[in-house]
């Protein structure tokens, strides 16, 4: 595997400047794409857009693992006044999953968008997309707080307004997206009181400094209260159990390509805001931070693995199954925040990245499915095995790597989450990370059996073959899957360099 | 009694979100809800506001540091105080809260409209914005007058 | 790359490559035959190769990959894998003559996907034998369990579908929950999980988190059919006779019983088995299991179903053998493996035979049949009294050191267990050939054929085969007990590539 340290993937001038290029090409993409006359031409600027980012991400993950971490200075105003952008391991990671993903999304788009949402408004909802991107890439490249609470609305908004135009074809979408709107809102004003908490007792707003500050500061009413704030609002976010009540909904009626960045990357920033905070603003064996990880994290995320797998177990409606599933999964990360130290955090950054391309092959090969028909619950796609052999085969490869197959990306990161488990002594989440990966073997092989080994119900529509643009990509992310399986060099080494970053901050 | 004024300031903001939150998840309407929202939101204005107010500390306009101004200004200060935080000058209040809220202003106002819109379309959807109506609407049919490919 | 690595990479691959053949030519069935033939003779001779190789001293291992760092996908041939590998890809072959003549004596639909699954089946067992590490060990007995699905389900039955799910069910549960976690363990602790001789573990775990660790891996080894997760064997033996043979009597429960047998060798080692306290309560799990399968046995009326519940029986004592504290029960335990198998197979094949060429099934409709099928029947009553270990058969010595290792170990409910099993054994078996040989007259006597010309004559010659090992294996049961010693040693012998 080439190390990434070795690659020198675009010339200096525009790597100078990838990590901001990153977040700002998309936003300029986006006005473009509003702008554009037609579905056509807003499609070819939101690919161009996407590879352009992709390109500047992998630019600044290879620059990352030359020097550490990446420091951009915006505006000239140096830190801790000014705002930085500060790109890690474990950021540049992300970058890479989201940008990616977002690139394969938008190859995607081409085709699901004609099912599903209006021609005349196909310019605004790229455009929509876009802006998500750019939130999203902001939110783990950025180095000060509140500029994380800018990007984490940026995308949220987007994803409200993205989700609601799933409205044209399933009205559920329209409450579903209100809903998450309120919720979501809830959880990022939380986050903001939070930051003020922090910013009343530290006096900054620069998270390497903030960390500094509150090493020195020691515990207060206001730094547990901030604590309390931000973990909650990040928690809405993330979808931690029981905070999760907007995902079922947001991810079932909104349009294909809108669940499949969700869940492929929303929740996934809102897990690394969480970390970041939990391990690298708070200081270590905080009060506030162990009592939170033993007593609070631990139950709540093993409570969500467990209860959440067995309502997708009970669940007919595939992508409320897929949905409660990623609660589940998201607790399944918590649970390795909680078994805390070095080796714990870098299998759940390992999980997140396997997580979020899992999800996106298995959205994207159910998107390709339901072009054709309209096909919602598990039993509407018995036999579609027979009729659409290579979709269901992308989306086999992503069922086996959520249930933990050997050589798969998911099973590597099930294996080191237990072993952390093991190794950090906390031998009930364990316990609970076995049982856990049992009930997903359940409600993925019911969803598998019926898909390959059942006949069609007589007089059902019979589905096609996904367009080629569907199934190319999403065997492409199920291909990144079983590669990372292999040889997971790449991940491996990013996430155990972010957890070490993460726990000893570098400015 | 002087503790009650001295965190007023707080006081409002716990009420404020308190009840805001309240409305939020009592109300069924959803219009109601967004009201709830939007004034779950302004209780983290008051708050930010709060914390930048230095005691003694004026707008966050500079003045020039030997201004017969400036010398008024830092007149009006007590002096224990200046000698307890060695304060040379005039003290300003903190702008940075400021332009904090001003975003989160904005954002809210972002949201409230997205929000509103969405009402909107539930509207001419499902013919109601009542909650309890929607949930059991969405229970029976889910094409609705406005909706098809 | 040196020959120990070719030759794992052709074990591996012949198999695979065969599949993929066998699929490519389906439409063609004497191809398809000829192709498996070729396909078990070809591999009986690389295992062959590696048996030799091992019993010279070279060493045969290569790493393919290594997903994560101290996770490596490695290959390393000992002993008892390779004695494994050499009864697998021999015994397919005669079990591929066998299948043939059953699937075409009877017609039967799907034998394609039939013989794919075989070969991926036996893909499943190559990986299993020259597994390094029990990472890798585990991915190919994952693999083993689905290639086997199919199988178990051929007839598309009701009753195959709900077997099928019990099957999977236990299986796949028992090394999601149990196995797998026990894996993880030993990783954790000892940061790899490759097979050492003497024991990984040994000298580096507590008695408690060993215990732990020892019922995780050997109750995680579903395929050993230890009670309670035994269920699967019987439920499975609404496969075809050829399933039942190979996979059910050989491929299969073997794997299980060799995870046991390598975990206790290779992953504890004898000193450590010697001082876990659950290798105590295995001990009388497995003894439970002998007696209460062999009674059950007893009760069968159905011969397949009976063999089951034999197998069960047999098996545990190879479990036994390995949680034994004394290392020759680790030989006893490998030297039982082989003989039951060939034994096992036998039995099977005779009451496949005897299903193609009268579609009889149940015992009490046996009486008298031998009359028109003495071939069989005679065959039937050799293994019969291979199974119980009467001279001159093979498993007269296994059965030997199995009980000398117990006395040895001072383990008395182990060996009276032994003893119990042997003399039901007997009577569970042989009587149902010497009915059917003997008996003046019964319902079956003049029974119609419903296959012309009663059983096929491929069958006849697979049969007299395996019966001809169960009795020329005793010949050389002690070369293969010091082939095998090395497994109880505490180290290596230093062996050139």
């Amino acid at each position: 595997m080439i190390g990434l340290e070795t690659l020198y993937v675009a010339p200096a001038s525009l790597v100078a400047h990838a990590p901001i290029l990153a977040i700002v090409i998309p936003l300029l993409g986006a006005c473009a794409a509003g702008l554009s006359p037609g579905g056509r031409s807003a499609w070819m600027i939101c690919v161009a857009t996407a590879v352009f980012t992709a390109w500047m991400s992998l630019a600044t993950a290879c620059e990352v693992m030359r020097q550490d971490a990446v420091v951009y200075v915006l505006g000239g105003f140096q830190p801790p006044l000014g705002i930085t952008l500060r790109v890690d391991a474990i950021g540049a990671l992300l970058g890479l999953l989201i940008s990616v993903v977002g690139l394969l999304a938008a190859v995607v788009s081409g085709h699901s968008l004609v099912a599903e949402i209006r021609k005349e408004k196909h310019s605004l909802f790229l455009s929509g997309f876009l802006l998500c991107q750019a939130g999203l890439i902001g939110i783990v490249y950025t180095g000060d707080a509140f500029n994380a609470f800018v990007c984490l609305e940026i995308s949220s908004i987007g994803t409200y307004a993205l989700v609601a135009s799933g409205g044209a074809s399933d009205r559920r979408a329209l409450p579903a997206a209100f809903n998450y709107l309120i919720l979501g809102t809830i959880g990022a004003t939380f986050y903001v009181i939070g930051i003020g908490f922090i910013y009343g007792a530290t006096g900054t707003l620069n998270m390497v400094d903030m960390a500094a500050r509150l090493a020195a500061h020691g515990q207060s009413a206001p730094v547990h209260a901030g604590f309390a704030f931000i973990m909650v609002g990040l928690g809405i976010k993330a979808a931690m159990f029981p905070l999760h009540g907007w995902l079922p909904g947001a991810y079932a009626y909104a349009p294909s390509l809108i669940t499949l960045l969700l869940a492929a990357t929303a929740t996934k920033t809102a897990i690394y805001l969480m970390a970041r905070f939990l391990f690298e603003v708070f200081p270590d064996g905080a009060a506030a931070s162990e009592v939170f990880l033993t007593w609070i994290l631990g139950p709540l995320a093993a409570a969500g693995l467990i209860v959440c797998s067995l309502q997708a177990i009970f669940e007919q409606d595939i992508r409320r199954a897929l949905a409660f599933s990623s609660v589940a999964q998201v607790g399944f990360i918590l649970l390795g925040f909680a078994v805390g130290g070095d080796q714990g955090l870098s299998a759940s950054l390992f999980f997140v990245v396997a997580h979020g391309l899992i999800k996106g092959v298995l959205f994207m090969a159910l998107g390709g499915l339901t072009i054709g028909i309209r096909a919602r619950r598990i039993v509407d796609f018995a036999g579609i095995g027979r009729d659409a052999p290579w979709t269901v085969l992308a989306f086999s490869v992503g069922a086996a790597s959520l249930v933990g197959t050997p050589l798969t990306m998911g099973f590597l990161a099930k294996w080191q989450m237990i072993e952390a488990a093991l190794a950090g002594e906390r031998y009930w989440i364990a316990a609970v990370m076995v049982a856990g990966s049992a009930l997903t073997l359940l409600y993925v092989g019911r969803i598998l059996e019926v898909m390959m080994f059942r006949e069609p119900a007589p007089g059902a529509p019979r589905a096609k073959e996904a367009p080629a643009g569907v199934i190319l990509p999403a065997l492409v992310l199920g291909g990144i899957s079983i590669w990372f399986g292999v040889d997971s060099s790449l991940p491996g080494q990013l996430s155990v360099a972010g957890a070490a970053g993460l726990f000893g901050v570098r400015p | 009694m002087s503790w009650f004024i001295a965190n007023f300031n707080y006081i409002v903001v716990v009420i404020l979100m308190m009840t805001g939150l309240f409305i939020i998840f009592s109300s069924a309407n959803l219009i109601r809800r967004m009201i709830g929202l939007a004034l779950f939101q302004s209780s983290t204005g008051l708050f930010y506001i709060s914390l930048s107010k230095v005691s003694g500390g004026t707008a966050a306009i500079v003045v020039p540091p030997d201004s017969a101004e400036a010398r008024a200004l830092a007149a009006q200060l007590d002096p224990a105080y200046v000698a307890a935080f060695g304060v040379k000058g005039v003290v300003y209040a903190n702008p940075l809260p400021h332009v904090l809220i001003l975003t989160a202003i904005v954002v809210g106002v972002a949201t409230l409209a997205v929000g509103l819109a969405i009402a909107v379309r539930v509207r001419e959807a499902y013919g109601t914005v009542e909650a309890p109506e929607i949930d059991d609407l969405g229970r029976s049919v889910t094409e609705g007058p406005e909706n098809g490919r | 790359m040196n020959t120990g690595e070719l030759l794992i990479l052709l074990v591996l691959g012949l198999p695979l490559f065969a599949a993929l053949l066998t699929y490519a030519v389906g439409s063609m069935p004497d191809v398809r035959e000829t192709l498996t033939l070729v396909a078990g003779v070809a591999l009986s001779i690389v295992t062959i190769s590696i048996f030799v190789r091992i019993g010279q001293g070279y060493d045969v291992s290569v790493t393919l990959v290594e997903p994560a760092p101290g996770l490596p996908v490695l290959f390393r041939v000992e002993p008892l894998g390779a004695l494994f590998a050499v009864m697998a890809s021999v015994l397919w072959s005669v079990n591929s003559l066998f299948s043939i003549g059953y699937m075409r004596g009877r017609r039967e639909a799907g034998q394609t996907r039939f013989y794919v699954c075989f070969a991926l089946a036996m893909f499943g067992v190559m990986g299993i034998a020259t597994a390094g590490n029990l990472f890798t060990l585990f991915i190919f007995y994952e693999i083993l369990t689905f290639a086997t699905y199919p199988l178990v389900t051929h007839s598309g039955t009701l009753a195959a579908q709900r077997s099928g799910r019990i099957y999977l069910l236990t299986l796949v549960g028992a090394s999601v929950f149990l196995l797998l976690p026990g894996i993880v363990g030993v990783q954790a602790v000892a940061g790899s999980t490759s097979f050492e001789p003497g024991g990984l573990l040994n000298g580096r775990i507590s008695d408690v988190y060993g215990s732990i660790l020892l019922l995780l891996l050997v109750f995680g080894s579903a395929k050993a059919a230890l009670m309670p997760l035994h269920g699967w064997l019987p439920a499975a033996m609404v496969a075809p006779a050829p399933v039942s043979a190979l996979l059910h009597a050989v491929a299969v429960v073997k794997a299980g019983v060799f995870t046991v047998l390598k975990v206790s060798a290779y992953t504890f080692g004898p000193d450590l088995i010697a001082t876990l306290t659950s290798a105590t309560w295995i001990l009388w799990v497995s003894a439970g299991t002998i007696v209460v399968a062999s009674f059950v046995a007893l009760r069968r009326e159905d011969l397949k179903a009976r063999l089951a519940w034999s197998t069960v029986g047999q098996l545990a004592y190879i479990v036994s053998a390995a949680m034994l504290p004394v290392a020759s029960g680790l030989v006893a335990g490998g030297l039982h493996m082989l003989f039951h198998a060939v034994a096992k197979i036998t039995l099977f094949m005779c009451a496949g035979a005897i299903y193609v060429a009268t579609g009889v099934g149940r015992v009490t409709d046996m009486v008298a049949l031998g009359r028109r099928m003495p071939w069989v029947f005679s065959v039937f009553l050799v293994a019969a009294l291979a199974i119980t270990g009467l001279p001159p058969t093979a498993i007269m010595w296994s059965k030997f050191l199995l009980m000398s290792s117990s006395f040895e170990a001072g383990q008395w409910l182990t060996a009276g267990a032994f003893v119990v099993s042997s003399l039901l054994s007997l009577v569970y078996l042989a009587p149902v050939a010497l009915w059917a040989l003997f008996a003046p007259a019964g319902a079956s006597a003049d029974r119609e054929f419903i296959h012309p010309g009663g059983t096929p004559a491929t069958i006849i010659v697979s049969l007299c085969i395996t019966a001809a090992g169960c009795i020329l294996l005793s010949l050389v049961a002690d070369r293969l007990a010091d082939y095998l010693a090395p497994m109880a040693s505490m180290t290596l012998p230093e062996r050139a590539p």
